[in-house]
């Protein structure tokens, strides 16, 4: 593709932003457990809840590790 | 011309001599048996079951639960060693298997978990284990998972183990066990979970647990928890070592030390420190040792002399041999066929059923091949 064929993507639109997740259905669907990327704590986030640790204010938040289970063969 | 053939007639000492193997500083001498046909002119070495019986013999140094120790003299090494690989390869144990990883958040990944709880010796009702469990079939492609497990070939255990903060701890406290709940989790941690017919084979005294309870198996730190399930069944050693009942089955040769030349005082006591504790002792020079010739004890009467006490203590280290003053006045050797056996169980059988089960596993080996060599004639 050439430079001149390139178009900026036009903001509001287009592209989706925080709000257009959250927006209307906030508050809905079940609490997901995440751990907190510096207190390791249990962080329990709803759609549209803000991705902050409700203990030490981190930013960075882990998804736990699957519940399904996995068979190997102890050999 | 032919000479009539004259009947060879051997010393005791010249049989007795056959029956050692050489050890010199480098070097190893007669290490095959000779006693088969053809190899002595005139005489005849056919194996024979009551020539067998009758020169066979066990002998036992020391027997308990976990460890056995006996000798086997006048048997084939052969023959000995078959036992020795049929203790580490062919008597059946039970291990765990299949691990089913519910959840592992410790550092111990889930593959390497799993390798570890298979390695774990567990122990159980002998005549459960050996009659009413039988064999487990790994499922084919076409069958459902778990489609080949039933109570009657499979064992389920369980470990669920979670670390939390111990709140009651003293402030300051370095030592993960105080500061933390289940901060260790343990072979003993396992759980047996009995169903089907189970519980009347595994109950109480007799159910399904690890041998050894204090087997390390993760180290956890709060949030961290461990939860599987395991299934454990009977395998043989052949196809993994975690199925084999035996920590360690060796033999080996009785070593033999024949002081041929008078070793005498100072030297004596030298000598005896080339060898473990026990093996040489002193006594004192007797007028019948002065009457053997060539002997060196002529005109020592009354002096100290190292005496050969307990071979069967000796490591044949063959530092006596390294030394000058002893050259020439020692021989250090091996007897053939003379099996010291040191069988250690691991604890699902005690040590000495499992040689008996050795002797059966053979026996059954020579009652195959004695029908197909049956067969073969036809």
């Amino acid at each position: 593709m050439s430079r001149e064929a390139y178009q900026v993507p036009t903001t509001g639109t287009l592209a989706p932003t925080r709000e257009a997740f959250g927006a209307g259905v906030g508050g809905e669907g079940p609490a997901i457990n995440y751990l907190c990327g510096d207190c390791n704590s249990k962080v329990p986030l709803k759609r549209g809840d803000p991705i902050r640790c409700k203990e030490c204010g981190h930013r960075v938040l882990y998804k736990e590790r699957t519940k399904r289970m996995v068979q190997f063969e102890a050999r | 011309m032919a000479e009539p053939k004259k009947p060879i007639t051997r010393t005791p000492e010249e049989l007795e001599k056959r029956r050692i193997v050489g050890i010199n500083a480098e070097t190893v001498t007669d290490v095959t048996s000779t006693d088969f046909p053809g190899h002595w002119p005139g005489e005849d070495h056919a194996w024979d079951a009551k020539k067998f019986r009758d020169s066979f013999q066990v002998k036992i140094h020391h027997l308990s639960p976990l460890e056995s120790s006996f000798s086997l003299i006048g048997i084939d090494a052969s023959v000995a060693n078959a036992f020795r690989r049929i203790l580490i390869a062919e008597i059946p144990s039970l291990a765990i298997e299949t691990v089913f990883v519910h959840n592992n958040t410790s550092i111990i990944q889930d593959e390497v978990l799993a390798g570890r709880l298979g390695l774990i010796p567990l122990k159980g009702n002998q005549r459960g284990l050996v009659d009413y469990l039988k064999w487990w079939r790994k499922p084919n492609e076409e069958e459902e998972p778990g489609s080949t497990s039933f109570d009657y070939n499979t064992i389920v255990l369980a470990l669920k183990m979670e670390c939390t903060l111990n709140q009651s701890a003293a402030k300051g406290e370095t030592d993960p066990l105080k500061k933390y709940h289940h901060a260790h989790v343990y072979a003993r941690d396992i759980e047996f979970k009995p169903f089907g017919e189970q519980a009347e084979h595994f109950s109480g005294e007799d159910a399904i647990a690890p041998t050894n309870p204090d087997i390390l198996v993760a180290k956890l730190r709060p949030g961290q928890c461990i939860d599987v399930e395991m299934h454990a069944v009977k395998g043989f050693g052949s196809d993994h070592a975690k199925f084999s009942p035996v920590a360690t089955a060796s033999y080996r040769l009785l070593p033999t030390i024949k002081i041929k030349k008078a070793i005498l005082g100072g030297d004596a006591e030298k000598f005896a420190r080339c060898f473990p504790p026990g093996v040489i002792g002193f006594d004192k020079v007797t007028k019948e040792d002065e009457k053997i010739e060539d002997a060196g004890y002529a005109g020592h009467l009354g002096e100290k002399k190292a005496v050969v006490l307990d071979t069967m203590k000796d490591t044949v280290s063959r530092e006596c041999l390294r030394h000058e003053e002893f050259q020439g006045k020692v021989e250090l050797g091996r007897i053939r066929d003379h099996f010291i056996f040191s069988v250690e169980s691991v604890g699902q059988w005690d040590s000495h059923d499992l040689f008996l089960e050795a002797v059966s596993g053979l026996k059954k080996k020579c009652q195959i091949l004695k029908k197909n060599l049956a067969n073969m004639a036809n």
